[in-house]
């Protein structure tokens, strides 16, 4: 994550050492049977980092995450934690804890010997491990249940005491498969505040795995998206909402119009590239964006980046301008949200803000409009082989 | 005969004026009547016999039989064990009822723990073996197990029974402690090898504290089992009495009333440790019912 441009840069005073490898997974795959779960996969994770695999249900976020607990095994490839190579050590041997999503507490020990478990595990010393576990059950504000049994708590009192159990063992980096999937909205807005601030406060590594991009895009310092066993792209919330680097991304934070274009060879200017839409007009984008991409591409913009002029009205200079039909227009208070289409077939959409406060100033369905926004907003991801 | 029942709520049919309902719920209570009865006359049924041998476990017998009532007397239960081959025959059957649950309580858990829990190759065929001995007749297995014991060259006797009914007890156990295992979450057991227990240590701090309930009532089939195993036993019992051997094989020369006194004894002894278990369950609700009111 050393190439990601300035955007990712965290509150600098926090963590000065950032740039030691906590978590490294190199080229892992994962086979069960002859289904392949993971296929290459690659990872780094740094120090004091909170780290969020985000992807839809399926994708084997819970199998990466198992694969550093070290409950399942890489069919190939190399787990790595604090620079050790630790792919063949069983679970009771590294320095990593985890919070189930069922939050697996043991029905048969009160919450205080939930928490106590791993202390007396590794034979730390009785007044020690009572002092740890009570100032562990404060910091989670359960000390008042420390003596009931799990089968007595609600949704979200067990999942802290999970997190207490976890923590008090001062692990070097936790690991949480959607440790709020069980809650509702509420309760999770709550908890996840808490989650962050008590990362921010102890400072080690979490990675949080969650398909839920809202929660990965206000926890964390670097999420990465998975799909289809392999992580599509890592990096900042920012990174990855403004330039996505794949179709899948763009389209899973958030909504993109994406727009397939032939590229020019020749670069405009120093700084922009020029390909052409199916209805032969010209889309710029800045070249280094492209870098890398040989086969088609495709270009793309954020609704809410781009606005919509009357034929009459200019857009400013140095605009992507594309022409279409408003085909639907909804009114959304907050917002109005149109879909237009170009006579090539292109769908855009656009939102625009409220701004007008009446109907006079928006564009109704079957009015020509001109579609337009400032080409530095244009992302570039791969396009899709022929035929698409 | 409706009178006769306690008045009963009428909530089970709305009241309604039409005539229907009305009938419905004549229906409803004759129904409920001869449910009644007919519970009783099942439960009298399961519990005569029982009943038959506790009271001639009193009964002043003249004779070598025991099958008419001749006035009360407590002179077999001052001295149940009067009769000593009987004493030996209690005595064989508790010792190796009590060392086959220990031996198929400990293995048939671990078994299940293994089948439940690991993915190994041949774990389909063992499944289909630990199911074998319930569903083969005992008699053939009684058989079988006497083929055995005669190929290898092993005398019957003691050793020999004991190995029978810890052999057709551990399936039991098996099945017992399997539903158990596959009622809990495996999250549980890999949480604590997280928290830095081994396998060892993880199976005995978390998985036997959460299957003690289906262990203990896999113990309680497995010695049940033993204590009144006739069929295989007969093959492989050699010289040896064992309680129900030496029963059947006193009837043909006459009972004697100390068989009721222990077959009594016996009988309480296994409802008494019932209530004890029932009574613990409960306390244990209780307890943990407190804590959350607290
Ligand atoms: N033990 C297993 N045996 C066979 N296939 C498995 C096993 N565990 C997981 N899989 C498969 O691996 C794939 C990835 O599973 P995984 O649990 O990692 O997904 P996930 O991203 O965590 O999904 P979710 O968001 O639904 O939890 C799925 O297709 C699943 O069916
Ligand atoms: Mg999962």
């Amino acid at each position: 994550m050393t190439t990601v441009p300035e955007s990712t840069e965290t509150p600098a005073a926090v963590r000065p050492e950032v740039e030691e490898r906590d978590i490294c997974l190199e080229h892992v795959h994962k086979r069960y049977g002859d289904q392949v779960v993971i296929g290459d996969l690659s990872l780094v994770i740094e120090q004091g980092r909170f780290y969020a695999l985000l992807g839809p249900s399926g994708c084997g976020k819970t199998t990466t995450l198992r694969m550093i607990g070290g409950f399942e095994l890489p069919t190939s490839g190399t787990v790595s934690l604090a620079g050790h190579d630790v792919t063949q050590l069983p679970p009771h041997k590294r320095e990593v804890n985890t919070v189930f999503q069922s939050y697996a507490l043991f029905p048969h020990l009160t919450v205080e010997k939930n928490v106590a478990f791993g202390l007396e595990r590794k034979k730390v010393d009785k007044h020690e491990t009572k002092r740890r576990v009570a100032e562990m059950l404060e910091t989670v504000q359960l000390s008042h249940l420390a003596k009931r049994k799990p089968g007595q708590l609600s949704g979200g009192q067990a999942q802290r005491v999970a997190l207490a159990r976890a923590l008090v063992n001062k692990p070097r980096a936790l690991l949480l498969d959607e440790p709020l999937g069980a809650l509702d909205l509420r309760l999770r807005r709550q908890l996840q505040d808490q989650l962050k601030q008590i990362q921010q406060d102890i400072g080690i590594t979490f990675v949080h795995v969650t398909h839920d991009q809202e929660e990965a895009m206000s926890m964390a310092d670097t999420i990465a998206v998975m799909n289809g066993g392999a992580i599509e792209q890592a990096g900042s919330a920012e990174d990855l909402y403004e330039r996505p680097e794949t179709s899948f991304v763009a389209n899973f934070l958030g909504t993109s119009n994406l727009i397939d274009v032939t590229p020019e060879s020749t670069p405009v200017d120093q700084e922009f590239s020029r390909g052409t839409t199916v209805d032969r007009e010209p889309v710029r984008y800045l070249t280094h964006r492209a870098d890398g991409y040989s086969g088609p591409i495709r270009v793309g913009v954020r609704p809410e980046k781009v606005r919509l002029y009357a034929t009459d009205q200019s857009p400013p200079d140095g605009d992507n301008v594309l022409h279409g039909k408003v085909v639907q227009s909804t009114f959304l208070g907050v917002t109005l949200q149109y879909l237009v289409r170009t006579p090539g077939g292109l769908e855009l959409n656009v939102i625009e803000p409220n701004l007008v406060g009446n109907s006079a100033g928006t564009f109704g369905a079957g009015q020509d409009v001109r579609v337009a926004w400032d080409a530095r907003q244009t992302f570039v991801v791969e396009g899709e082989a022929t035929g698409a | 005969m409706a009178t006769a029942l306690p008045t009963e709520p009428a909530d089970v049919v709305a009241p309604a004026p039409a005539a229907g309902p009305r009938r419905d719920r004549e229906q409803g209570r004759t129904r409920k009547w001869l449910l009644g009865v007919w519970s009783t006359l099942a439960i009298l049924f399961l519990v005569a016999p029982i009943l038959f041998m506790i009271v001639f476990s009193f009964n002043d017998n003249q004779g070598r039989f025991n099958f008419e009532w001749k006035g009360f007397t407590l002179k077999h239960w001052a001295h149940p064990f009067a009769d000593p081959d009987l004493a030996k025959a209690l005595e064989n059957s508790l010792l190796i009822a009590v060392l086959a649950t220990a031996v198929a309580t400990m293995m048939g858990t671990l078994l299940a723990v293994a089948l439940v829990r690991h993915r190994f190759r041949g774990r389909g065929a063992a499944d289909f073996f630990v199911f074998l001995p319930m569903a083969s007749p005992e008699v053939v297995m009684g058989a079988s197990l006497l083929a055995m014991f005669l190929v290898l060259g092993i005398g019957t006797g003691f050793g020999t029974i004991l190995v029978a009914h810890i052999m057709f007890s551990i399936s039991y156990v098996v099945v017992t402690v399997k539903s158990r295992l596959e009622g809990m979450d495996p999250h549980v057991e890999e949480a604590s090898r997280d928290l830095g227990a081994g396998e060892v240590s993880t199976f005995f701090r978390v998985t036997l504290p959460m299957i003690a309930p289906g262990v203990a009532a896999a113990a309680v089939l497995a010695f049940a089992l033993s204590i009144d195993d006739y069929i295989v036993t007969s093959f492989n019992a050699g010289q040896t009495q064992t309680f129900p051997l030496f029963i059947f094989g006193a009837t043909r020369q006459g009972v004697p009333p100390q068989v009721n006194v222990l077959s009594t004894m016996l009988l309480l002894l296994v409802l008494g440790l019932m209530v004890v278990n029932v009574l613990v369950q409960r306390a244990l609700a209780r307890r943990d019912f407190k804590r959350r009111e607290a």
